[in-house]
């Protein structure tokens, strides 16, 4: 199995995204249903400006997506962005698998 | 021996993975102790690792490479940063070039290792956290490169042994 690798650029989108708990906070909400822009602000005690930035952060890393609807902006979570998070996660865990086969080995031997 | 379960958090980039073995805590202590066990499992089957250093005591460090199967060298170093055996360990993970030098622009993974004792049986746990995805990426890649296709069996056989658990 080979992984895929992200650019430079991705990685640090994706790794900046989620070093902020307010855009880790969004990320967890508009998986699960989609927010306006203004929906969220009102969650939060900042600007309308400061949370509109937080989600072009997001949308830069691909983690979110924004489209326009009417007068609301309307964000919701990319399912890809976030699977490569799991993704690698996954493969992760495969790898300590493997150590936890080959430590039973090593153990049964006494 | 057993996985009991596995769980990720995706966004906090952390692992945690719990397994069962049919062995006494002071042993499996050992697996992790002795640098000569230690290398018997570290890397994947056709990446093994060789620890060049291993000053097991708070504060102190660890070297090892990963030797391919086309001769490659991969490097990483440990720094132990809480020991009490035989119940729980604590070190950063990095990376190291060629002279076994911290490659700090990779990032460190933070494990920490939980030995419990199930009456004669043993709980490990595994936490590990990421610094970033690229970091978590690198780490995966360099456990991956080879050894995924032999381990799949073996994931599967674990797997279905749970299954019947």
């Amino acid at each position: 199995m080979v992984v895929d690798p992200m650019s430079d650029a991705d990685l640090d989108r994706l790794f900046q995204a989620f070093a902020d708990a307010t855009r880790r906070d969004i990320v967890r909400r508009v998986t699960v249903a989609e927010y306006s822009v203004s929906g969220l602000a009102a969650l939060y005690a900042m600007s309308f400006a400061a949370v509109q930035k937080h989600v072009a952060v997001l949308e830069r890393a691909s983690l979110v997506t924004k489209e326009k609807r009417g007068r609301e902006q309307i964000v919701r979570g990319n399912h890809e962005g976030l699977q490569n998070a799991r993704r690698l996660l996954d493969e992760y865990e495969a790898i300590w698998r493997q150590r936890v086969v080959r430590i039973a080995d090593i153990l049964a031997e006494g | 021996m057993t996985v009991i379960s596995s769980t990720k958090n995706l966004e906090a980039l952390s692992f945690t993975l719990i397994a069962e073995f049919d062995a006494g805590v002071e042993r499996v202590w050992q697996v992790w102790e002795d640098p000569r066990q230690l290398e018997r499992w570290w890397g994947p089957p056709t990446w093994p690792a060789t620890f060049e250093q291993f000053d097991f005591q708070p504060g102190g460090r660890a070297g090892y490479y990963m030797t391919g199967p086309e001769g490659e060298k991969a490097g990483g170093w440990w720094l132990f940063t809480s020991i009490q055996a035989p119940s729980q360990l604590e070190f950063d993970d990095g990376f190291a070039d060629d002279n076994g030098a911290p490659v700090e622009a990779m990032g460190t993974t933070h494990a920490v290792v939980t030995l419990e004792d199930l009456g004669g049986r043993t709980r490990m746990t595994i936490n590990s956290s990421f610094e970033s995805e690229e970091q978590m990426e690198q780490m995966v890649e360099m456990g991956m490169e080879e050894g995924m296709k032999e381990a799949t069996g073996q994931i599967d056989a674990i797997l279905s042994e749970h299954a019947r658990a």
